[in-house]
């Protein structure tokens, strides 16, 4: 399920529109995720303040944002591209693998309210996959 | 037996009561073909499903998304039973049709996404949290008979 050449296209395409609204989108999404998965908070216990719109959530979606125009701009090698950041996740922040798909899936419904139009089956199916390409180089280095 | 609040309850009836069927039913099962082509394996009697363009664009495509939806209704309609509800529709996605069950979840991402682009903002993460519970739900109920 490697990405193709139509399916980086789209994903480019779409992030330009995106990253207009970059840090809402951020924001929205990470927001989104810590109430409908809770258990993501545990992660975040350090923050002061984990409700949706409060300042570490609109600053750590920020940051994510930011990751994945890093990732857009490497999309065609994650791998390497993403190294910095799959160390960083393994050894210091030690996140559970199986967050990324949660977190994706919360971005790709903030997208769908953001951009119905422009969320089309095709865009999603390009996003899920550059996700899923994103979560296996963000995992690269955990053992 | 599932526990719901009130605000889920309230929140499951307000977007049913929100949706087109015609219109949502149609465009989760397109979304899901084409996001998750292996799931078309099901539907090998139902035409040109080629492309994008040619699910979005196919009657019975659209005739059973509908259909889908419709049978949500019953869930919607007996929230403290939903288990009973789908048992004989559990039996019949086993026996007959033969559905692997980790498809549900695919199908009810993909209706999550379609209902989060008809309600916009409206479509809050509280909210967004009530749908997935109880689609969760009927996920469970549906894979219930299997054996």
């Amino acid at each position: 399920m490697s990405l193709s050449d139509k399916d980086k296209t789209a994903v480019k395409a779409l992030w330009g529109k995106i990253s207009k609204s970059a840090d809402v989108v951020g924001a929205e999404a990470l927001g989104r995720m810590l109430v409908v998965y809770p258990q993501t908070k545990t992660y975040f216990a350090h923050w002061p303040d984990m409700s949706p719109g409060s300042e570490p959530v609109k600053a750590h979606g920020k940051k994510v944002m930011g990751g994945l125009t890093l990732a857009v701009s490497k999309i065609d090698d994650l791998k390497a591209g993403l190294l910095e950041l799959s160390e960083q996740h393994a050894f210091t922040l030690r996140v559970d693998p199986a967050n990324f798909k949660i977190l994706s899936h919360c971005i790709l419904v903030e997208l769908a309210t953001i951009f119905p139009k422009e969320f089309t089956p095709e865009a999603h199916l390009s996003y899920d996959k550059f996700f899923t390409a994103v979560a296996l180089a963000l995992a690269e280095r955990y053992r | 037996m599932v526990e719901w609040t009130d605000f889920e309850r309230a929140t499951i009836a307000d977007i049913f009561s929100k949706i087109q069927y015609e219109v949502v039913g149609p465009a989760a099962l397109a979304r899901c073909l084409v996001v998750y082509p292996w799931t078309q394996r099901y539907f090998g009697n139902f035409g040109n499903l080629y492309n994008a363009a040619a699910i979005s664009g196919n009657p019975m495509v659209a005739k059973h998304g509908t259909t889908i939806l419709h049978g949500l209704d019953r869930a919607v309609k007996n929230m403290d039973d939903i288990k009973a509800t789908y048992a004989e529709l559990s039996v019949l996605h086993s026996e007959k049709l033969h559905v692997d069950p980790d498809n549900f979840k695919l199908l009810s991402d993909c209706l999550t996404i379609v209902v989060a682009a008809q309600l916009g903002k409206a479509f809050s993460g509280e909210v967004q949290a009530a749908f997935q519970k109880f689609l969760a739900v009927v996920v469970s109920a549906l894979g219930r008979q299997y054996h």
